[in-house]
């Protein structure tokens, strides 16, 4: 099972954030790289969603889902920013 | 930033199989009756979501195959080890329900109004799906946006879609390579796609073409840094990738 990408996880964003999130801008904490989130690496293999910086590798967020409760961890962001709002 | 937990509001809705297609020996298109479906754009996805008896679920995200305005549908490929895609491609008949959520997706989409920009399309294997319905798209909007599908398979057995891909009108070029096999007098392309067949396929730089990637993430990784060391500025180089799981 190869890394995914940002699109592969934008159903689960949009549950969560109640918007289109593929296209939204994040900005990581670790090394200051910005893009949208269908670019970062995605990887399904683990109990939750792992997203990591595709310039550093570093973990940007983490969604650990049960039932119909998602944990979200975000503390690889400094921002997050759905397309066209301000980070 | 701090984690939190909040509850959805994408909703997961019924869809009812109306039609399913035989594309390859391994590929199938599902047509789709969804009752509350509030329209796509060319490229997006959607997620399906089976339950088993026991109440165990597997979610899988699929590219819609469809133009925006037709019947939604998806392409899916049997993966021998998935735990979604044999069901989908091997017990599901019209008339069955199908739970599915979406549309979803913002990035990898193309909405039909960059008019003066040429498309370069790349495709993996199903990664071929999202642009059957760009080119759908395309057609039902009367678009003369020129368009180069780059589409690489194992096998002219392997093509999805082939008699629609040669069908195609003017302004789109279809361009085959076949990795594994080719037939007897194949003149087309051979091997997997690398910078030199790039170089060879792609709208020059100059024509300051849109290009989308979609296919197996090495494939797509190859792909896109072809492209952006030919000039290609990288924000005009859309990719998805979809691993070897269960999607597209």
């Amino acid at each position: 099972m190869d890394d995914l990408d940002g699109n592969a996880i934008g159903g689960l964003l949009m549950e969560i954030f109640g918007v289109e999130m593929t296209t939204a801008i994040g900005t990581c904490v670790h090394c200051g790289a910005t893009g949208p989130v269908a670019e970062t690496a995605v990887y399904l293999r683990g109990p939750g969603a792992v997203m990591r910086c595709p310039v550093c590798t570093q973990v940007l967020m983490v969604v650990v889902s049960r039932q119909d409760m998602h944990c979200v961890d975000l503390q690889g962001l400094e921002s997050l920013a759905p397309a066209g709002e301000a980070a | 930033m701090a984690g939190t937990a909040v509850r959805g509001r994408l909703t997961w809705q019924v869809a009812t199989v109306t039609s399913v297609v035989d594309e390859t020996a391994s590929v199938r298109t599902i047509e789709l009756q969804t009752p509350d479906w509030a329209g796509h754009q060319a490229g997006q996805h959607l997620d399906v979501r089976l339950t088993a008896e026991d109440g165990y679920r597997a979610e899988r995200s699929y590219s819609i195959a469809s133009a925006p305005g037709e019947p939604v549908a998806l392409t899916v490929e049997r993966l021998e080890d998935g735990e979604v895609s044999p069901y989908l491609t091997e017990e599901l008949r019209p008339g069955d329900e199908l739970e599915i959520r979406g549309p979803i997706g913002g990035y990898f989409v193309w909405d039909g109004d960059d008019s003066a920009t040429p498309l370069m399309l790349v495709a993996g294997g199903s990664g071929v799906v999202p642009f059957r319905s760009v080119l759908r798209h395309r057609s039902l909007l009367g678009s003369t946006v020129p368009v180069r599908l780059l589409y690489s398979a194992r096998s002219l057995a392997d093509v999805i879609y082939r008699d629609e891909l040669d069908r195609q009108g003017a302004g789109v070029e279809v361009i085959y390579t076949l990795t594994r096999q080719q037939p007897a007098g194949w003149t087309g392309h051979r091997g997997r796609v690398d910078k030199t067949m790039l170089e060879e396929v792609a709208w020059p730089p100059d024509q300051e073409a849109l290009a989308y990637v979609c296919g197996p993430t090495p494939f797509v990784e190859t792909v896109a840094s072809s492209l952006v060391n030919l000039s290609y500025p990288a924000q005009r180089v859309k990719t998805e990738r979809f691993g070897g799981i269960g999607g597209n």
